[in-house]
């Protein structure tokens, strides 16, 4: 059973991928998720100059959930340097640079600092929900300020294929996808953290996050992320690929994303449970899925739930 | 990767039932209520509206778990400021842990507050038929931490190094530590070898400790301190370089053998942006 794809001229060994804000600070940390497994990793989100976060607490999590608001801290495009560098010399698999920034002209200028850096792909992320009370509502919550920010990126970013990172907390992600995919997207990264949420202390009667609210994710969203992908997947007609991200904690959760539209896999909240292993573990257990259905390929899954559909109007 | 109890991950608000000052600078505190944590093991500790930083946890009887804390700068000033009575968050326990055998000569080698855990490790070991040299270092007399409690620990001998020589030996604590290994290796004499050696404070301390031990062959348990966000393997800020492990799953509490790997050990630690910092 193959579970490698080339998806816009990159090779993938398999469809797991280290989302963004997960561990990805340093490239000995990327190197050690490879070695756990994962076909590609993102950056955590990368800004043009310096960045700070908020204060603890910043990330909790009970069985059904994680909350979560760092508040992107980043020391800004040189020590991107340094770390991409240091780790595109051995390339162990495809990097995704993940980039942030407060307004469309710093999401150009930060695209064109990093693309000079080759990563992989550029994944846009323009639905952070943890920044509003600094930066306002998430380009993503906007149709034409999400394809602004798509068009200014493609500008510079040269041959580097261009994922817009999306938010579940809009009216219709498929009329953003669509606006964005217009705009030039060659990709799209579905989904970003879920609310924003909150969590109170009975005692304290205080908010647990420092920032109050934070962003949801863990177990819980994966409906939300396969209804969002098979939205998108739906307004793009199929064309266009897709990094699914939400609740995946095991081969049939990824399968699941898959068969909703997903190409690739992104693997967050789950690498807390079972630290950089889990992208083996997810990869075992879609093998032994597809084995067992008499699957060969990973590609035969892809969208698989539309095509199903699709099949049994006809009938 | 230890696997953390998803209990643990939220954190529980605690009344402050005792305070103690330890000296002007460093308080104790002691919370009704046990963490289950083990010698070695740290806590999130939160003051609800201000920040989370981590701690070690200086005790744990199953009943109770103190901290104990120098009031410098951030929310440590705040939190000295605190009354008995005070609600306190405490979220863990995280990371590893000092591990030894029944019967074991050990080594204690403290700087600064690291005289607390290691007071932690002595009052749980002499129950497992261990013996104990414990070398507690500060700049001086009255900074010097658990001198009292470890020295009313049975089976453990207190060694006292300060900087100005105001209380005990006039040096450094890991010179008491090289003397102690130095001894244990002349067969004439009568002392049992030392199977371990722990050790917990300033990296600079550490690096040195690490040092000594390997002039000796002695094996030797380290922790280490690296800036913490979420204290169970998610946000990536306590990774090392070039292993890429997490120091908040697969540290504090890190082994000599595994120490010598991490290249940034005594060299340069990551800040709450990932930048690096020289020590």
């Amino acid at each position: 059973m193959n579970l490698s794809q080339t998806i816009l001229g990159i090779t993938f060994k398999n469809p797991t991928v280290l989302a963004s804000g997960i561990w990805g600070i340093t490239a000995s940390g990327w190197r050690e998720v490879a070695r756990g497994g994962a076909g590609a990793i993102t950056t955590k989100s990368l800004w043009l100059h310096e960045h700070k976060g908020h204060p603890n607490p910043t990330i909790i999590e009970t069985d059904h959930w994680m909350l979560n608001a760092v508040g992107v801290p980043d020391a800004g495009v040189e020590k991107a340097r340094e770390e991409i560098g240091d780790f595109m010399k051995d390339h162990p698999i495809p990097l995704i640079a993940n980039i942030i920034a407060e307004s469309i002209e710093n999401f150009a200028k930060t695209a064109e600092k990093i693309a000079e850096l080759k990563s992989d792909i550029l994944e846009v992320n323009i639905s952070c929900p943890n920044v509003e009370d600094e930066f306002g509502k998430p380009f993503a919550c906007s149709i034409p300020d999400a394809a602004k920010v798509t068009k200014a990126v493609k500008k510079v970013s040269g041959k580097i294929p261009v994922f817009i990172k999306l938010s579940p907390n809009v009216e219709s992600i498929a009329a953003v996808a669509a606006s964005c995919a217009d705009a030039g997207a060659d990709g799209f990264t579905v989904i970003n953290t879920v609310g924003p949420g909150m969590a109170i202390d009975l005692k304290s009667r205080m908010p647990i996050l420092a920032n109050r609210v934070g962003g949801v994710s863990g177990p819980g969203i994966k409906p939300i992320a396969v209804k969002c992908i098979a939205d998108v997947y739906a307004a793009t007609k199929g064309m266009i690929p897709i990094i699914g991200t939400g609740g995946v904690y095991s081969g049939e959760d990824a399968l699941e994303l898959i068969l909703a539209g997903a190409s690739l896999v992104g693997i967050g909240s789950a690498v807390s449970r079972f630290g950089a292993g889990v992208f083996k573990k997810v990869c075992d257990e879609m093998q032994e899925w597809c084995t067992n259905e008499g699957i060969d390929s990973i590609n035969q899954m892809i969208g698989g739930m539309h095509k199903e559909l699709a099949s049994r109007a006809q009938r | 990767m230890t696997q953390i109890p998803l209990e643990s991950r939220l954190p529980t608000t605690y009344r402050i039932k005792e305070i103690r000052q330890e000296t002007p600078m460093v308080k104790t505190f002691t919370f009704d209520g046990s963490l289950g944590a083990k010698p070695g093991q740290f806590v999130m500790v939160w003051l609800p509206g201000v920040d989370e930083i981590p701690m070690s946890v200086a005790f744990d009887d199953g009943a109770h778990t103190r901290i104990t804390f120098f009031a410098v700068g951030g929310m440590t000033e705040i939190l000295a400021e605190a009354k008995v009575g005070d609600l306190v968050g405490l979220r863990g326990p995280f990371g590893t842990r000092y591990t030894w055998d029944p019967g074991d000569h050990i080594v204690l080698v403290a700087g600064g507050y690291g005289a607390a855990p290691m007071y932690f490790v002595a009052s749980q070991a002499v129950t497992h038929g261990c013996t104990l040299e414990a070398i507690i270092g500060a700049r001086s007399k009255e900074h010097l931490l658990y001198v009292k409690e470890l020295e009313s620990l049975p089976h453990v001998s207190v060694h006292l190094s300060t900087d100005d020589g105001s209380m005990g030996f006039k040096g450094y604590n890991t010179n008491i530590l090289d003397k102690l290994l130095n001894v244990t290796q002349d067969a004439e004499t009568q002392d049992p070898p030392v199977d371990k050696v722990f050790s917990c404070g300033p990296e600079m301390m550490l690096k040195s400790v690490l040092t000594i031990c390997d002039k000796y062959n002695v094996p030797c348990q380290l922790s280490l301190e690296r800036y913490m966000k979420c204290g169970f393997g998610i946000c990536g800020n306590c990774t090392v370089d070039p292993l890429g492990v997490r120091l908040c799953t697969d540290g504090p509490v890190v082994k000599g053998e595994v120490c010598r790997k991490i290249a940034e050990f005594g060299v340069y630690h990551r800040d709450d942006l990932g930048k690096k910092n020289a020590f």
